[in-house]
């Protein structure tokens, strides 16, 4: 079984570019070019110095001690909280300002859902001297504010979405919408593994930086490159994309995918796509979303912005369906316990998104010596007011 | 033949109107219908509401938005269209995005579309390559024709493409943007009818986007087959209410 893309941009039933004539240009230029850029020595050596120097690469692999006796078992922690801007989204951002510099493009564009993508392209666009437009959910500008302000003071103009739940969905909607719009001079920063081919295959490219160093740094610790399972919380499925990557056809390492439930899988309130999803169409590509039996787009509910998305990325759709990977998922109220224990017991806050991962401990037995590699896939700074209101701390 | 080849034989400019099926109202839809055929309009577009029409500017969306609000769903459009081929005659074409077809079904969709009377549709989402692949046998064995775009940036060779899988005609979207977001033509969109005029592409060309009066129906049309209106007539609904069709149809054609 391969699980990478194929040739015409699919991952088994799913993928593809299911776009408007308006793109088509943009997106086949991406698709012609993507793989040849990315080979380039001089991109390589560019992209690799600023994943050092810049973000802070290679981000550690923490062996959680305390968590670890908690559920007897051995957990690590690749710790993407650490990058500079406090998530993985950076990978994949420094990497496309270099791939849209190299196409000659001069105004960026982006969604965001925690503002943690925002904040991560504002950011590179400041460091390549770009214009940079951040389309964001009404609803996650109210929840998310601290990285409204980032964005700001980066000097990216961050537009409201008013449309639909409000929520990344839609920002991803009025991105897209702003790229038929501006189809010239126009690159657009996906900040997941999602959108029409070749994006899901380019962002796990650029992502895929982390189980790089996970094989290394898991030989250093324990001798050995693969951990017994790798896991981490899926959005759109761009930090699991990168994590799982390297280990996807080894097949000793088990994989693990944690979506958002919500108030609870059959509450109505809910982001779990594996569980709620049929296979359908959103954002350009085929995969997995939730939707009405009469194909309308249902909206999600998570008390994480950034796993508060429909669907899932198409490789992700694929290790569903071929059951490659185990889907788990956590509510609202084990997330924001789980994220609080980190705390407690590691000393370290955990964005919300990170902490539905943290949660599967309570939910699923490991043995004793299973080695479980899990992203740490963000820091809580951007969540403290959310944890503050939960906690009435 | 189909109604739309058809059509498109006649020694006229043709105007063709968009509007959303379930707006203002749910039941609207027919009377829509026949009140643009009996003023005179050539065509029309039905537009099946989408969630997320992402081709589609905030006019169109928003009354997507509300038609879904009122209840219209893929099987109540075709209840709904089931006997219209009792009292209208000109073409009718379903527009809508690709996933609500994919639920329904492509093949029950175009069966449907069949025995209702319905010549032909508009995906936007459905790029030619992949209809063309799996699905052009279905459209056809159902006597669909399949409409698609061409933008300011499609390359020759694309045109070329798109040109010799269709059948009926092409849609031209005069300048790169989402439905209802330009109005009125400047020397880009001239340049652009003229170079399209000059391929002599064997599918004639309907323009739309952008077209709202009788000003830009004659400058769009000055080149291509016909024109488009979808975003200033759902405006026109939204603000006029349907009883006054016959006025904003003979604003255009006047
Ligand atoms: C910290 C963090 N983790 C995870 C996600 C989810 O995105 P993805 O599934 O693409 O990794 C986000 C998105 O905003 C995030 O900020």
């Amino acid at each position: 079984m391969n699980y990478n893309v194929d040739e015409k941009g699919y991952y088994g039933d799913f993928g593809g570019a299911f776009i408007p004539e308006m793109l088509y240009p943009n997106v086949e230029e991406l698709r012609q070019k993507y793989l040849k850029v990315m080979a380039e020595p001089d991109f390589q050596k560019e992209f690799n110095q600023l994943l050092k120097d810049y973000v802070g690469r290679p981000s550690p692999l923490y062996f959680a001690k305390r968590l670890s006796e908690k559920y007897n078992t051995k957990i690590y922690l690749k710790r993407e909280d650490l990058n500079h801007t406090g998530a993985h989204k950076i990978n994949n951002t420094i990497g496309q300002i270099l791939m849209a510099k190299r196409l000659g493009k001069t105004r960026i564009i982006a969604e965001t859902g925690a503002g943690q993508h925002g904040v991560a392209t504002a950011t590179v666009c400041a460091l390549m001297g770009l214009e940079c437009i951040v389309y964001m959910g009404e609803i996650d500008i109210a929840r998310q504010a601290p990285n409204v302000a980032r964005m700001k003071m980066l000097g990216a103009k961050v537009v409201p979405a008013l449309s639909g739940s409000r929520t990344l969905k839609d920002a991803t909607n009025e991105a897209i919408r702003d790229w038929i719009n501006n189809p010239v001079n126009t690159h657009y920063i996906i900040g997941s593994a999602i959108g029409p081919h070749p994006y899901p295959d380019m962002v796990t490219r650029f992502q895929s930086v982390i189980s790089e160093e996970i094989k290394w740094q898991l030989m250093e610790h324990e001798g050995k490159e693969n951990p017994d399972y790798v896991a981490a919380c899926i959005g759109g499925g761009s930090n699991a994309a990168g994590t799982y990557y390297h280990f996807l056809h080894e097949e000793g390492v088990k994989i693990i995918a944690v979506e958002a439930a919500g108030l609870g899988v059959d509450s109505g309130e809910s982001a779990a796509t594996s569980v709620l999803g049929k296979e359908g169409i959103i954002h350009g590509c085929k995969t997995l979303l939730m939707q009405t039996n009469d194909g309308q787009i249902t909206e999600p509910y998570s008390i994480s912005a950034g796993l508060d998305y429909p669907g899932v990325g198409p490789m992700h759709a694929h290790l569903c369906k071929t059951g490659r990977a185990e889907f788990l998922s956590i509510t609202d109220d084990e997330a924001m316990k789980a994220g609080l224990e980190l705390c407690e017991l590691e000393g370290i806050i955990p964005a919300i998104e990170s902490s539905h991962a943290l949660a599967i401990f309570k939910q699923k037995q490991f043995k004793p010596d299973d080695v479980i590699v899990m992203s740490l896939s963000g820091r809580g700074d951007k969540d403290l007011q959310n944890y503050i209101d939960y906690f009435k701390i | 033949m189909n109604r739309i080849n058809q059509k498109l034989q006649e020694d006229k400019k043709l105007l063709s109107i968009y509007f959303t099926a379930g707006y203002p109202n749910l039941d609207d839809t027919v009377k829509i219908i026949q009140d643009l055929e009996k003023n005179g309009v050539d065509l029309i577009e039905i537009g099946l509401p989408f969630s997320d029409p992402l081709a589609d500017g905030p006019t169109i969306q928003d009354s997507s938005t509300q038609a879904l609000k009122n209840g219209m769903t893929t099987e109540v459009l075709f209840n709904q269209l089931k006997d219209v081929r009792q009292s209208v005659n000109i073409p009718l074409i379903i527009m809508g995005y690709f996933n609500p077809m994919l639920q329904y079904g492509v093949e029950d969709f175009c069966k449907k579309c069949q025995e209702i009377g319905i010549d032909g549709l508009i995906i936007p989402d459905l790029p030619v390559d992949v209809y063309h692949e799996e699905y052009q046998s279905t459209f056809e064995k159902y006597g669909l024709i399949n409409v698609f775009l061409i933008t300011p940036q499609t390359s020759g060779e694309r045109i070329r493409y798109i040109d010799s899988v269709s059948n009926g005609f092409i849609y031209m979207v005069s300048s790169a943007s989402t439905t209802g977001a330009k109005t009125g033509f400047g020397d880009e969109q001239t340049q652009y009818f003229e170079r399209i005029d000059s391929l002599n592409l064997s599918n004639p060309q309907i323009v739309g986007f952008g077209i709202s009066n009788n000003d830009t129906f004659t400058q769009a049309t000055k080149y291509a087959k016909g024109a488009i209106i979808g975003s200033a007539f759902v405006k026109h609904v939204t603000n006029e209410g349907i009883e006054t069709i016959d006025s904003f149809v003979k604003n255009i054609l006047d």
